[in-house]
């Protein structure tokens, strides 16, 4: 019970992580300075919470961890994160659509996970929702800029989410530890706010003059541990400092 | 004090007051709403913090300066961080709210009033250097995770804005 609940918590700190480090890329390369320092936040935002998981998951485990092993020194394969947050910052219209694609589900996770009956992810949840909140309004703000702005950012931003859309279904799949979990009433059926999700992120991108994909082929793997070609590449630039200074701290 | 669910033994206010958050020097943390607990238990003081972001790096330093701070006046410290419940702005005691606004930043507006300023471009955040409310949002995110980022129009002085969250 114990490590479904560890592997329960990496399924969704991971993909905090790994969006975190996304956007840490851009600190100092944003668009704006305005947009820089927003995405920054973000990223800060979403590794504060990554860091009240992993020491969650540290002190549940028998290993003796701390949250730096959890977050540094894993392999690809035991990384959980869903394929649509390793994605890379193609253009800000990739980024910004897979924030907003991303913080529209965040949300209803979380809004779900306040109801945990573990006390510590309720906790958490009640936390860092009104991050997240902050987060959404951000994303869902640029989707309208820039769906609703010249021609050349329509088009843009038009390719990202077509590109990004076959990554959404993998946020409503339900893994073991997911089922399990659910089960013993600590984590959230995400699945029964899927209808939701793509009502809520039809009406936005609607009002951003943007066109809702159609397809129906999806990606997945990531929640299993088979990642794209680009989470290799991050991993690399992320673990650097742990991997060449072992226990290095500040 | 005057926020709600917090428990502070009278003998360490005035210790716990000189701890200010690094970021903004003017401000206490009894003051910012961030010490949740603080009570001699067996001659040690059992001290709870809340982060008012999760991100916030100030934290380790807030509990660190505690720990100094307390032993400075002869009491053995232990620190633990909290998440529930979770830290509002509404814990920013009003002597708080006049600090920040002496110290340049712009205090959290009610929840609603919060909205319409940042959503809604109502201008109802007023400038802290020249009180005018001419002011606009140049970005809902500023220099800390805590604050946006404002500009007044009257006296072209850019500010930050404590953003409200409850």
């Amino acid at each position: 019970m114990k490590d479904n609940l560890i592997q329960y918590i990496l399924g969704i700190a991971d993909n905090s992580l790994i969006l975190g480090q996304r956007l840490g890329e851009l600190t100092g390369h944003g668009p704006a300075p305005e947009i820089d320092i927003a995405i920054t936040n973000i990223s800060l935002d979403l590794f504060g919470q990554v860091r009240s998981y992993f020491q969650y998951a540290a002190q549940l485990s028998d290993k003796d961890i701390t949250e730096d092993d959890i977050a540094f020194l894993r392999t690809e394969r035991e990384y959980v994160n869903v394929l649509l947050v390793e994605q890379p910052n193609t253009d800000f219209g990739y980024v910004i659509t897979r924030q907003f694609l991303f913080d529209q589900f965040h949300y209803l996770l979380l809004s779900a996970l306040q109801q945990s009956t573990d006390a510590t992810m309720a906790a958490i949840a009640k936390k860092s929702i009104k991050e997240v909140s902050y987060h959404k309004r951000f994303s869902a703000d640029w989707m309208k800029r820039l769906g609703d702005g010249t021609k050349e950012s329509n088009q843009r931003v038009q390719q990202a989410v077509n590109d990004l859309w076959g990554y959404t279904n993998e946020l409503f799949m339900l893994t073991d530890a997911d089922k399990q979990a659910i089960a013993e009433g600590i984590g959230v059926d995400v699945t029964l706010f899927k209808k939701e999700y793509y009502e809520n992120v039809a009406a936005i991108l609607e009002e951003a003059t943007l066109e809702v994909p159609t397809q129906a082929f999806f990606q997945k793997g990531g929640k299993e541990g088979v990642h794209t070609e680009h989470m290799g590449y991050l991993l690399a630039d992320m673990q650097y400092m742990q991997r060449t200074y072992p226990g290095m701290k500040w | 004090m005057t926020t709600d669910q917090v428990n502070i033994d009278e003998e360490l206010i005035p210790i716990l007051r000189q701890v200010s958050d690094p970021e903004i020097p003017v401000l206490s943390i009894l003051d910012m709403g961030v010490v949740r607990k603080a009570i001699v238990v067996d001659e040690v003081v059992e001290v709870s913090i809340t982060p008012t972001y999760s991100g916030c790096p100030a934290m380790d330093v807030i509990g660190e300066d505690i720990t100094a701070a307390l032993a400075h006046a002869g009491y053995q410290a232990k620190v633990n961080l909290v998440l529930s419940p979770a830290w509002t702005t509404d814990w920013i005691t009003p002597e708080g709210r006049k600090a920040l606004l002496a110290y340049g930043i712009a205090p959290p507006l009610t929840a609603t009033a919060d909205k319409k300023a940042l959503l809604g471009g109502e201008q109802l955040v007023k400038c802290p250097q020249c009180g005018s409310a001419n002011t606009e949002m140049l970005s809902q995110f500023g220099s800390t995770a805590c604050k946006a980022l404002f500009k007044c129009k009257e006296c072209q002085e850019p500010f930050d804005y404590f953003k409200c969250l409850t």
